[in-house]
């Protein structure tokens, strides 16, 4: 009796053997299972892949991993399971403890084919290891790649890797994850809700990704009422929120009416049935009119050798018959409704965002016009000379950028040895087209404006024969790259910040140099009055060369600052002339001030149409110049105008 | 009264003698009617120079001699353009349509032929429909009165809106500018029921005569071209030479002294606006037909101010001036950027005319603007000793468009 009780006891210990104690390291596991590995079927495998998982051993993860990818073989010979790796004409085999075991040939390893369902269930395994990964990196991605395809699978491996979590920005990504799951697969209702209400008004795309399916609606048509257990969105009354004819299509989709006779078809039919010369009584020649053709139609179906087709009033009476619906895919309502509330959040909160990164893009571009305009806006406003070539100043400072690049491979110190270079550069362009034909042309504007547009075409195409037609690189410093965002609406690039930043300190530059220099005090002279400045000492001539030195070398600048993030060509300047002038007429000449209101204005409305109608900046464009034609009928002198002789009307 | 006209300008007689000649050659010179050493491109090229001096002549009238810089005129004459390609396209399609439905087992309906035309033609933008302002597109007198009506109504609100509000000189200008590149952005629209930047093609090929080979073609709208630029001569030399033209080259010179005398200055600045503007569309009615094709891009704002160039260096305020200027530069255009000139070899430098003209022709530009402002026209006075008033420097009047001293006569 003691003899049998013990070695029932030894049997039962060998009996549990697998499973206490060599269940410890994979290898032992897919031994003990060596049939169930050999030949996986979906129903059968959870529990052994489950065991596996449950070794802890990092070998689990591999030999899965080789499982699923038809990594994993097996030795004809003695049946042992190997990772195999294709090596010349064999396999290099590894054995399950990670040991190099030699080579096999071919003929010698059977591969293991797992099917389409087992390699499902060893992947959702997988998805464990890798959210427990000791790599950081690998958790990660993990989690990337389960937020991009997120399946009701992944909820209870997330939630079981979520307290392992040792790094504290992953544990938020995870614990995040795990919401967006639980909202969407949780099988209890009053967790999704929660987990829903659990986000409030946040503004997250991948929250709007999980909340949006939710609410997707299939329209269905019954002939009473809904179906019982349908989650109703809304009931649609024909003609009111759903069109007569799309709701007869309703009808014919789900084979409660018959179809619509469409034109073409009737001519088919119609063409079918020709028999000498006429169809259905009526005459081919007469069938180029449709009424004609309804005619020969409706004899047909009389004559019973075409089938009958609804006619309108048949179609409006089924259409009255039957009841529309919207229908949720979600059965829950309570999780509807809550979806529908958090979104209805999300929506005010969003379009608040919206608009303050609308602002902000209005006030870049604005910055980008300023700068632009300025320079055009100083010789405008001191000589009254429209500068045409004001637009291949532009080019010429991006061009100038260009070039220093080549010489300068440091972006940072290239930028900063560019923007000085590109204003002298400019500057001389200016001063040699003031001195050689501008000075020829005072009191002539409109020679002025088409002479500079002669120099402007010259000019253009000169840089297109020395730089090409393709666009070339103007790079901006590594520290410009990226924006700065403060959540997923509201972000801007450094490269517009930079570019504002330089807008204001020019602006600063420009108001000390007219207020607190002798020489801004001499170009104010001459631009109120250049008799009587030059009858006080100031050489008019000199103070209009410096001017429009000035305002050309601030073009240059200008240029390597659109060039940093524009394609530098030599139609960039042109792109901006047009918007530059506006600048300056809307703004009104002489005051800086109406400059910065002008770019304000055009840069916000610009922005502010294209919002409206954001798939077409063309229109955008077309409207805003239509708007300042406009404009100008109310304040045709700017904004800001000047008032009093210095106006000269 | 027409020979008032003549008594006053001797020039319009001698200019339409010259064009009858000019015509006269080239017509037994052409491939179709004559000895065939004129080829049918180069008619072409030759019809739509006419065409473009005709424009050039309407710009002379409002720059030359109203003191308007228009920078925005190849804005109607690209709409004329449209208005006629849009018959063109749709009648020529319709034929086509209706001689492959003709092959179906039933006459085709008039609703199908209409659809299988806006098919036809709005395909390559994605559409099927015919837009609403295609509605008159099959009639060629409706579409004919709207070439009058489109560009005659834009110039007319537009420049009620700038004379009003007092809009001048440079400013005004600029809103012209912006008046073309607006329209131009607007038909580069997919949606703008234009085609969008596919623009109308096939405007060779005339409904009706698709028999009659191109190279008679050419040369009948070569004539139509010639005959429009004469008669066109005739009238602005009448307009120009009587009461008006006193008063709106008054108004170039000085404005405000014209408006104290009584005159309503706006609305002879809004009827001259307004007859260039419907002279410009008549002339792009007449160039598309030989062009072939119009997109926007003949709207961009270049182009305009390439008609000021024209003016500029034939010499403006004169009418033979812009028709001179126009002619030459446009077919120095063609011959330098067509690659026949062969290119200048400066050892470092390769001077490629047709990369290199762009630079000539603006410095060239530059060079007229600064020391000679009567332009080419200005030869005829050396040749006739006629001179300029001795005005100690000053222009004719205060006005920003008075009339330089060196470009008055005496």
């Amino acid at each position: 009796m003691r003899l049998t009780l013990m070695s029932l006891i030894v049997a039962l210990c060998v009996a549990l053997m697998p499973m206490s104690l060599r269940a410890e390291t994979a290898a032992s596991v897919v031994v003990a299972n060596a049939a169930q590995i050999e030949k996986p079927s979906r129903q059968t495998i959870g529990p052994v892949i489950d065991a596996l998982v449950a070794t802890g051993d990092p070998m689990a993860a591999a030999v899965l991993q080789a499982w699923a990818n038809k990594g994993l073989g097996q030795r004809k010979s003695d049946k042992a399971f190997f990772l195999i790796a294709p090596e010349g004409d064999g396999y290099r085999l590894t054995d399950l403890t990670g040991a190099d075991a030699g080579t096999a040939t071919k003929p010698d390893i059977s591969e293991l084919k797992p099917n389409a369902g087992v390699r499902g269930l060893i992947a959702t395994a997988l998805v464990q290891f890798t959210l427990s990964d000791p790599d950081p990196a690998k958790r990660a991605e993990a989690l990337t790649s389960i937020a991009r395809d997120p399946k009701a699978e992944h909820l209870a491996p997330l939630r079981a890797a979520l307290e392992g979590e040792t790094d504290p920005a992953l544990k938020a990504q995870k614990a995040r994850l795990e919401q967006l799951l639980t909202l969407r697969f949780d099988p209890d209702s009053a967790a999704r809700v929660a987990a829903i209400g659990g986000f409030g008004a946040d503004l997250g795309i991948d929250l709007r990704g999980a909340l949006n399916p939710l609410l997707a609606t299939t329209r269905i048509v019954v002939a009473g009422n809904a179906p019982a257990g349908a989650n109703v969105a809304r009931e649609l009354s024909p003609g009111r929120d759903l069109p007569e004819a799309e709701a007869y299509d309703l009808l014919v989709a789900a084979n409660l009416a018959p179809a619509r006779l469409t034109l073409a078809a009737q001519k088919a039919a119609l063409a079918a049935n020709i028999v000498e010369g006429a169809v259905g009584g009526v005459a081919l020649a007469d069938l180029s009119d449709q009424t004609a053709r309804d005619r020969a139609y409706t004899a047909l179906e009389q004559a019973g050798t075409v089938p009958a087709a609804a006619t309108s009033d048949e179609v409006a009476a089924a259409v009255a018959a039957h009841r529309y619906f919207d229908v949720y895919t979600e059965p829950d309502p309570a999780v509807t409704g809550a979806a529908r509330t958090a979104l209805d959040h999300i929506g005010l909160k969003q379009g608040a965002m919206e608009a303050v990164d609308l602002g902000l893009d209005a006030l870049s571009l604005s910055a980008i016009y300023f700068l632009a305009a300025i320079g055009l806006a100083i010789t405008f406003g001191v000589m009254r000379v429209i500068n045409m070539a004001h637009g291949e100043f532009l080019t010429l400072g991006a061009y100038t950028g260009y070039v220093v690049q080549q010489w300068v491979p440091n972006y940072t110190a290239s930028l900063l040895i560019a923007l000085p270079l590109a204003f002298a550069v400019t500057f001389l362009a200016g001063v040699a087209i003031e001195r050689l034909v501008i000075r020829h042309l005072y009191k002539r504007p409109l020679e002025s404006l088409l002479a500079t547009f002669g120099i402007s075409i010259a000019l253009q195409q000169l840089l297109k024969n020395i730089f090409g037609t393709q666009a070339r690189p103007l790079t901006a410093p590594a520290w410009l790259d990226g924006a700065l965002t403060f959540n997923d609406v509201v972000s801007i690039s450094y490269i517009r910040i930079a570019i504002f930043v330089l807008a204001m300190v020019f602006l600063c530059f420009f108001l000390w140099l007219m207020k607190r220099t002798r020489l801004g005090l001499e170009v104010r002279a001459v631009q109120q009055n250049p008799t009587m400045a030059a009858s006080m000492g100031i050489n008019p001539d000199r103070i209009n060369m410096l001017t429009f030195g000035l305002g050309s070398g601030i073009a240059g600048i200008a240029g390597v600052a659109i060039g940093l993030y524009a394609k530098v060509t030599s139609e960039l300047g042109a792109d901006y002339i047009v918007q530059s002038f506006m600048t300056v007429v809307v703004g009104g000449v002489g005051n800086i001030w109406g400059t910065l209101a002008g770019a304000g204005m055009i840069g916000g409305l610009q922005k502010v149409i294209e919002w409206m109608n954001p798939s077409n900046t063309l229109a955008a464009q077309t409207y805003m110049i239509l708007f300042i034609i406009l404009f100008i009928q109310f304040r045709p002198r700017g904004i800001i105008p000047i008032k009093g002789r210095a106006a000269g009307d | 009264m027409k020979q008032g006209i003549l008594a006053k300008n001797p020039s319009v007689l001698i200019f339409l003698a010259i064009l009858a000649l000019f015509t006269i050659v080239v017509t037994f010179g052409s491939e179709a009617y004559g000895a065939g050493f004129v080829s049918t491109s180069f008619v072409k090229t030759l019809g739509k120079t006419l065409c473009l001096c005709l424009a050039a002549l309407a710009m002379d009238l409002i720059w030359g001699y109203a003191g308007i810089l228009s920078l925005g005129h190849m804005a109607f004459f690209a709409l004329g353009g449209y208005l006629i390609g849009m018959w063109l396209m749709y009648a020529r399609t319709e034929e086509i349509v209706v001689a492959a439905m003709a092959q179906d087992a039933l006459p085709a309906t008039a609703e199908e032929i209409r659809q299988g035309i806006a098919t036809q033609i709005f395909g390559v933008v994605g559409s099927s429909d015919l837009p609403v302002i295609w509605h008159f597109a099959h009639s060629l007198p409706i579409q004919l009165a709207l070439v009058v009506l489109v560009p005659g109504l834009l110039a007319l609100a537009f420049g009620w809106l700038a004379f009003r509000a007092r809009v001048t000189g440079v400013y005004l200008s600029i809103l012209t500018q912006a008046m073309t590149l607006a329209l131009a952005l607007y038909l580069f629209q997919n949606d703008s029921g234009l085609r969008g930047n596919n623009g109308l093609s096939g405007l060779q090929n005339l409904p009706g005569l698709g028999d009659v080979g191109q190279d008679r073609l050419s040369i009948w709208f070569f004539w139509a071209s010639a005959l429009g630029l004469g008669l066109a001569y005739v009238a602005l030399s009448g307009v120009v030479g009587g009461k008006f033209g006193s008063v709106i080259r008054a108004i170039r010179d000085d404005e405000a002294r014209v408006r104290f005398l009584g005159y309503s200055v706006e609305s002879y600045k809004l009827f001259v606006f307004t007859l260039t503007a419907v002279i410009c569309a008549f002339a792009g009615v007449l160039y598309y037909p030989q062009a072939g094709i119009i997109n926007p891009a003949e709207l961009a704002p270049i182009a305009s101010i390439y008609l000021a160039v024209w003016v500029a260096i034939g010499g403006r305020g004169r009418l033979y001036g812009a028709v001179i200027g126009a002619a030459f530069v446009s077919l120095m255009s063609s011959l330098f950027t067509g690659g026949r000139v062969p290119a200048i070899d400066l050892g470092i430098l390769r001077i490629d005319w047709v990369d290199w003209w762009q630079v000539l022709l603006g410095v060239v530009f530059v060079l007229v603007t600064l020391f000679a402002p009567k332009g080419i026209g200005g030869l005829f006075d050396l040749v006739l000793h006629r001179r300029s008033p001795d005005r100690k420097g000053a222009p004719l009047g205060p006005e920003d468009s008075a009339l330089r001293e060196k470009e008055a006569l005496e």
